[in-house]
């Protein structure tokens, strides 16, 4: 359990680091961090509840989308300075590395797996992402049709 | 438009191929790019003006009075405040609290306008993502802290190389040399207890995680020339880090 809260900060800090490094505005770094913990946690809980990577990495880029869209109106700021960050904790960097490093070692049955799995788990991200998209463009054409004021 | 000078419709393409480029150098997608300089024009009352954005130029046209502006777009790096502070003159501008030529003049400074985080700062964010994400993706507590160690060295390399060379390839594969140099050294000397963790932590703030989303954006969105090239910049980003531990992990 202790185990399962660092994590959670671990990947907070993750998120927050990365806004660092490619220049969020200030304003933007805590939400970045918070969007990042929100991926992750419904990546985990697929991940450890039902299995499979490619449908926990799809909800878990899914919600990173759908969140940055949400607090992108909110803040009044682009989406993507808040969906590049919570994405970092998703990123399959330990299957790409077992790929690079079972190629260089000569291993190339291992290393095509590995790589599988990487291209599989950065498509479902993707895919995630454009779902999110398309959900913000059907709310978009509703709000037309009917008139309404946004929600958010 | 027939009332509006030849002067006054100059600036406003100067000021959309400006708007376009400084996002698409700071890493934007495609989308807002093409989305930021159509309300520019539309809000400046240039309906009919047209662009073809794509990621190495913008060629923007307005009426027939005035010729087509061409803009090439050579260097790519990560901005992100860049492109908040030009989506909020957009807002300014659409809201009509500021003028155009204030605009222009804006995204002339926009460099002395948008404060970059110190290099300590920067530092620490690497070593920030290094660190933590040793526990997340590998489960692996004891290594948190010199990982983050490495990972902010790897960085300073990146940043200097990239600041004095500006070849991102050569820089990329030099830390990746370096960080994995380290790694070894580490877990010998007894400070760290598994060379993979350390880096597979340690390469996590190089890796292109903004081209690939990019990448697959744009060419989802139907923009069939930036995706793939987008595409490539990352793979050659990742294959330059890739070569660079594997070259390492061959010989030590």
């Amino acid at each position: 359990m202790w185990i399962f809260i660092i994590k959670i900060i671990c990947v907070y800090l993750s998120a927050v680091g990365f806004g660092l490094i490619i220049n969020l505005p200030h304003k933007a770094l805590n939400a970045a961090g918070i969007n990042g913990v929100i991926g992750w946690l419904v990546y985990f809980t697929i991940l450890q509840n039902f299995g499979g990577l490619a449908s926990a990495n799809f909800f878990g880029g899914l919600s990173v989308g759908l969140v940055s869209i949400v607090v992108a109106r909110f803040k009044k700021m682009p989406a993507i300075l808040f969906d590049v960050p919570g994405l970092v904790p998703l990123v399959p960097g330990g299957q790409a590395y077992n790929a690079i490093k079972n190629f260089a070692l000569g291993n190339y049955n291992v290393a095509f797996d590995f790589l599988a799995q990487v291209i599989w788990i950065a498509g479902s991200i993707a895919l995630g992402f454009i779902v999110a998209e398309l959900c913000l463009k059907v709310e978009k054409r509703v709000r037309k049709i009917t008139g309404s004021k946004p929600i958010i | 438009m027939e009332n509006v000078s030849i002067e006054y419709e100059q600036c406003v393409i100067d000021t959309c191929v400006l708007a376009g480029k400084i996002m698409i150098e700071s890493g934007s997608e495609m989308t807002r790019v093409d989305d930021t300089i159509k309300r520019i024009a539309k809000n400046a009352g240039m309906e009919d003006a047209k662009a073809y954005i794509t990621i190495t130029g913008i060629i923007m046209s307005g009426s027939r009075n005035i010729g087509a502006q061409v803009t090439p777009i050579e260097k790519r790096e990560f901005d992100m405040e860049k492109i908040a502070k030009v989506n909020q003159l957009s807002r300014q501008f659409a809201a009509k609290s500021i003028s155009i030529e204030d605009f222009h003049d804006n995204l002339v400074h926009i460099d002395d306008l948008v404060a970059k985080f110190p290099l300590w700062l920067q530092m620490l964010g690497a070593a920030m993502i290094s660190g933590p994400l040793v526990l997340v993706f590998r489960n692996n507590l004891k290594d948190v802290i010199i990982t983050g160690i490495v990972g902010m060295l790897g960085w300073l390399v990146y940043y200097l190389l990239s600041k004095y060379i500006r070849v991102r390839v050569l820089s990329e594969f030099v830390a990746a040399i370096v960080i994995a140099v380290l790694a070894v050294l580490v877990v010998r000397f007894g400070l760290g207890t598994k060379v993979d963790d350390v880096i597979v932590g340690s390469l996590m703030p190089l890796v292109p995680g903004i081209p690939v989303t990019n990448s697959v954006r744009d060419a989802l969105s139907g923009n069939l020339i930036s995706g793939p090239a987008r595409g490539i910049e990352a793979l050659i980003s990742a294959g330059a880090l890739g070569f660079g531990v594997a070259i390492v992990l061959h010989f030590m």
